[in-house]
Parts: structure tokens; sequence; C-alpha cells
């Protein structure tokens, strides 16, 4: 599988599809035959109380964690031996939960990681830095300039990012997985832990990213009121089981959802 | 004021990526391009080449290789002198089968094998990182140093065990062995270090060195964004081992002539001191491999001065000081600067840009 499968699949028709996953770690049971699909150019929220599975999700989605069981269908073809770096390859981006950012290096430098893989010089021609290479380096420059635009980073360009706050960090991650240029987006709760203004932003950059680029977004987040505001479809996920899902509404009004987040009344 | 970048704006992306991106860097740097080439060579003398000028410049390129390694690909190596073994016998058993072959042909060989021999050594990295890396290359150093110490055939079974350099021309010019002027040896190692060094901050500044970095930061998110591990884990031993190696070959080579395999390329003697080069110089800095590079070699001739001649001190116990004071201020750095000197020099560079205002 490569970019172009990705590309080739037309707006509306299913991108990924995922059949009775399941995931266990020795006797401890991540994920129990879960299934769903997401479509290309939808936003699709993955929700869920804590420890439900959703960060497991996306590591299966992008060959982090090979599933016990089940399988994966990218783009028409079985991937259910993804590795990390065939992910990358195939235009699926990510972002962590818990900031992954590279803190020694600059936020710029962290965005033209994303563009490691589209960068095809030798090391031979780099150690020469002869005219391909600056050529090159320029091209991937004016990428990452651009995402560097859209994110409002201009200032924070030589800042190393680990001395940057937190909120702009998490906006960091979501310049690099950008500069990647991905078909697929896969966001892990890329608004925890932000203030309202922060959600604010954010929002805005998931939703035109959407948009403009009609990348496909896959989302984990607590914030209930984000979730049914961008989200196209949503499942929901429960000690590992898939308990429901479809559209913002109907997931607000279903009976299983609500007893998972709210409990069980006794009566 | 005397170090500001007001009005020096950058139209392209590539004038704002050059190595040296101010105009008083460019004049600073060429400045001491200009001494190092063209004044220094005329007023050398043997002192200041066997004691200064010759080890800066082949440990500054030993700093280099560690420092891709450690400071830039997060890897910590205590294999220096096994590593710089190898490039200084490689290029004893080069010359002795290959009596006319060119001297810095020579070397860039045994920086090749150093190369080699250092993916080899670089293969448990993909499974132990840290302390239990450090104590795996640190089997390297010491398997190294046995391997040349006893099989025969590495030291052309001399009866002591030392191999010596025969000597070799560039030029017309003899730039090995003992009848070897000062101007020339010191020429040859400048010419290798500038050459060398320009290569590595280049490998840096593009796609190789933000693949290491970001093995370095953050293994587990580079493999997610498509950097291979196990491709750019070897590829900084094998550049790595490639500087160290040749540093090695200068150092048997044009440095001291003649060397016995325990004594020269010992722990204590290179391992150690080329680690406590880019730790005082500053990880992942090219500045800061030639300033700790700097400091460490001349550190005792300072010390040496300041106890003998100044002071009156007997040498003997001005050694057995030495090495105190060494390890304290090696703490007292430690402490006081982690980041090391090309820390403190960027420090200075923000005031000076401020200077004589204090806000």
């Amino acid at each position: 599988m490569s970019l172009e499968d990705l590309k080739k699949i037309p707006y509306g028709k299913t991108a990924i599809e995922l059949k009775n996953i399941s995931l266990a770690f020795g006797g401890v049971k991540a994920l129990t035959d879960v299934s769903f699909d997401v479509t290309k150019g939808e936003v699709f929220a993955i929700i869920g109380p804590n420890g439900a599975g959703k960060s497991s999700m996306l590591n299966v989605i992008n060959g982090f964690y090979k599933p016990t069981s089940g399988t994966i269908n990218f783009a028409g073809t079985d991937r259910s031996e993804m590795e990390p770096e065939l992910a990358a390859k195939s235009g699926i981006a990510r972002t962590f939960q818990n900031i992954a950012l590279f803190k020694g290096m600059s936020t710029l430098d962290n965005l033209m990681t994303g563009r490691l893989l589209k960068q095809k010089q030798n090391f031979l021609m780099q150690a020469l830095y002869l005219g391909p290479v600056a050529k090159e380096e320029e091209e991937h420059r004016e990428r990452v300039e651009r995402v560097i635009d859209f994110l409002d980073l201009q200032s924070i360009r030589r800042t190393p990012v680990g001395s940057l706050p937190y909120g702009l960090q998490k906006r960091v991650e979501l310049g690099r997985a950008l500069a990647m240029e991905p078909e697929i987006l896969l966001l892990d709760e890329p608004m925890a832990g932000m203030n309202v203004e922060e959600k604010q932003d954010m929002s805005r950059f998931v939703l035109t990213v959407n948009n403009e680029l009609k990348t496909t977004i896959v989302l984990i987040e607590h914030d209930m009121g984000v979730v049914m505001d961008i989200s196209d479809r949503i499942v929901v996920l429960d000690y590992g089981k898939k308990i429901g899902s479809g559209l913002p509404k109907e997931i607000r009004n279903n009976k299983a959802v609500i007893d998972a987040y709210l409990g069980v009344s006794d009566d | 004021m005397i170090y500001k970048e007001t009005g020096q704006y950058k139209s392209s992306y590539k004038s704002d990526h050059a190595i040296f991106p101010l105009l008083q860097d460019k004049i600073a740097f060429s400045t001491l391009m200009f001494i190092a080439f063209l004044i220094i060579p005329f007023v050398i003398n043997s002192y200041w080449e066997k004691a200064i000028l010759v080890p800066f410049l082949i440990f500054s390129l030993a700093a280099i290789g560690l420092n891709i390694l450690t400071g830039y690909c997060g890897q910590v190596s205590l294999g220096t002198g096994g590593f710089m073994a190898v490039g200084a016998f490689s290029t004893y058993k080069i010359m002795t089968y290959f009596p006319d072959m060119n001297i810095m042909i020579i070397i860039l060989i045994s920086g090749l094998i150093t190369a080699a021999v250092g993916i080899i050594f670089g293969l448990p990295s993909l499974r132990i990182k840290g302390f239990y890396l450090a104590v795996a290359t640190l089997a390297s150093q010491f398997f190294l140093v046995w391997l040349f110490n006893k099989v025969p055939w590495f030291y052309n079974y001399s009866d002591t065990g030392q191999i010596t350099v025969s000597e070799r021309t560039m030029f017309g010019i003899p730039v090995t062995g003992a009848e070897a002027p000062s101007y020339a040896t010191y020429l040859f190692c400048l010419v290798l270090v500038v050459t060398l060094s320009f290569a590595a901050k280049n490998l840096i500044r593009s796609k190789m060195g933000r693949s290491w970095m970001a093995i370095r930061d953050m293994d587990i998110a580079a493999e997610i964004i498509g950097v291979p591990p196990l491709k750019t884990k070897l590829s900084a031993f094998a550049i790595s081992s490639f500087y160290i190696g040749v540093a090695g070959a200068l150092y048997f080579a044009v440095f001291l002539g003649a060397i016995e395999v325990t004594e020269s390329f010992d722990i204590m003697t290179i391992s150690f001191p080329v680690l406590f080069m880019i730790i005082i110089g500053g990880l992942g800095s090219m500045l800061g491999s030639f300033l700790g590079a700097a400091f460490v070699v001349t550190l005792p001739i300072g010390l040496k001065f300041l106890m003998v001649d100044m002071v009156g001190l007997s040498a003997v116990t001005a050694k057995h000081f030495e090495i105190t004071i060494w390890g304290l201020l090696m703490i007292i750095f430690l402490i006081v600067e982690p980041h090391g000197l090309a820390r403190l020099w960027s420090i200075a560079k923000e005031k000076l840009r401020r200077w004589p205002f204090p806000y």
C-alpha cells in the first residue's frame, strides 16, 4: 500500500475498515472484537471513559501495536501487519496524548522532521551540501513555513520546544503531523489540559485542516462539547468493547453510552 | 551593540539556513581561518605543534565523532579508545601492504574500516539504551584493545608489540615520521579537520542530522513519523566511527609516530577524556567539540605552568595536584553549567547583543 492508494479513494468512501479487532497484553484485554470504519474526508471521533482502549485503537491503526486477532483494511488492502514506518509512508500521521515532541530541537526543526520521509538525497550529498540538497532543503522549508503560518507559530520558530508552554507544544505537535501532509490524521486528545480559548483555537485548526486540505481526521477527545460539535461520526468504547456508534445526535441519546459515562442507576 | 543582527535581513530560506547566518560570525570565522592557514604555519615551532595544536586538532576530530553519536543521536559510547585504535592499526597495516599509497587516502580508508567496525558494535544499540549501551560499548573498548594486543599479525610480529609509522609525504614534504616538519603535520591535520568539520555540520543541518536528533529526543515519535531506528542509529555509529577512526589514524601516524596499544588507547587516556570534552564543550554542538578539545588539551599545560613555573612545586607533586584539580573542575563545571562551554558562549553572545544596555 502506498500514499497513492489512499489518495485514489474518493471522498465519502471507506478509507480504513477495522473488523473484529482484539488486542491483548498477556491476560489484559485492551480491545475485544471492535469493528468500525472510517470514511475518507470525515472527522471521526473515538470516545469512551478512561481505560476504554481508545489510545490502543489508534496504536493499532498506525501499526504500533499488532492486533491479536482481526483484520485492518486500508484502501482496499489488508494491513493487519502494519509497521509504524509503513503507516507514515502510507500517509498516516498522528499526535500523542502525552506530547511526544523532540524537545531539544527548535519548532522549525521539529516541523522539518515531518518532511524527512519526503527528502530523498543520500548522505554523501548531504555531507557535501551540493546544489540538489540545498534545493531540497529550501523546498521543504517552504512547505513547513506554510504550516507555521497556518498555526501561527512564527514567533517561536527558533525556540527549543522543550521550553514552550503546554498549549503551544500541542500546537507544534499538530504542526509536525501536518508537515507530513497526511491523508489521515490521528489525534490523541489534542485538547487535553487546554483552557476554553485554546480549545477553540485547536478546534478551528482541526476543522480547517479537514475542510481545506480534505484530510481525514480520527480523534480521541474527552470534552463532549467539542466532540459533538466537530465530529461527523462517533464510535464509543468501554472496557475495550464497542458500545455504540453513529452520528453525534444518536450518540447523545444512546442508552448504553449514557450508562457508561454516568453509571447505571439502581432502580 | 557589538554583536547585533539588526539590519541583516534574510530574504531567502537558503541564506537563513547558512552555517554562519550572521555577518559577525562570518568575519570571525574567516579571521580564524586566515590565522590558522596563513599565519600559524610560518610561526609554528615543535613545542606548539606537539603539545598544543596537533593534539587539539586530532582530539577535536574525535570529539566531533563522539558528539555525533552521543550528542546528536543520544547513544552513549565509552568505546572511543577502541575505535581510535582501529583507525591506527588500519593505517599501520595498509602502510605495510601498500608502501606507495598516498597517506591521505590511507587515513580515509582507515576511517572507513573503523566505520564498518562501528556498525558491528552499534548493533546492540537497537535493543539497549543509556547506561546499558555504555557498558556494551565499554566491552568494545576492552575487546578491541585486547585484540590488537593479542594477535601479532596486527603489529607485524614485532617483539615489543609496538607499531611505528614510516615516512610518507604529501607534495614532496614528509607529514609522518621523525623528519616531518612542524608546519607540515599541522597543516595536514588542519586540512582534514576543517574539511571533515564542514561535512559534519552539513550532515547535522540536513536530513541525516534531524533524523539523529529525532531518535535522541523521542525514539517512539521518530518511528511514527517514519524515521527507521535501525538505519538511523547504525548510520550514527558508522559516521561517528569514521571520524574517530580518522582521528586515531592521525594520532598514530602524524602525532605520536609509534604506539603501544594498551598504553595509547586506554580507556583512561582516550575514551573518558574525549567524553569529558563533549560534556564540557557541549553535547550536540559543533563548537562545543572544539571548545571541549581545547579545554582538555590546554588545561594540564596551564596547570603545570601555574604550579611548577609560578608557585615552584616539584613536577611530581604538580602532577598529583593536576589530577585532583581536573576532577574538581569537572564537578564544578557540571553543576554550574551542565550544557557546557558552547552554552556559555551563546549566553555571552546574547549579552553582547545588548551591551552596554543592561535591560
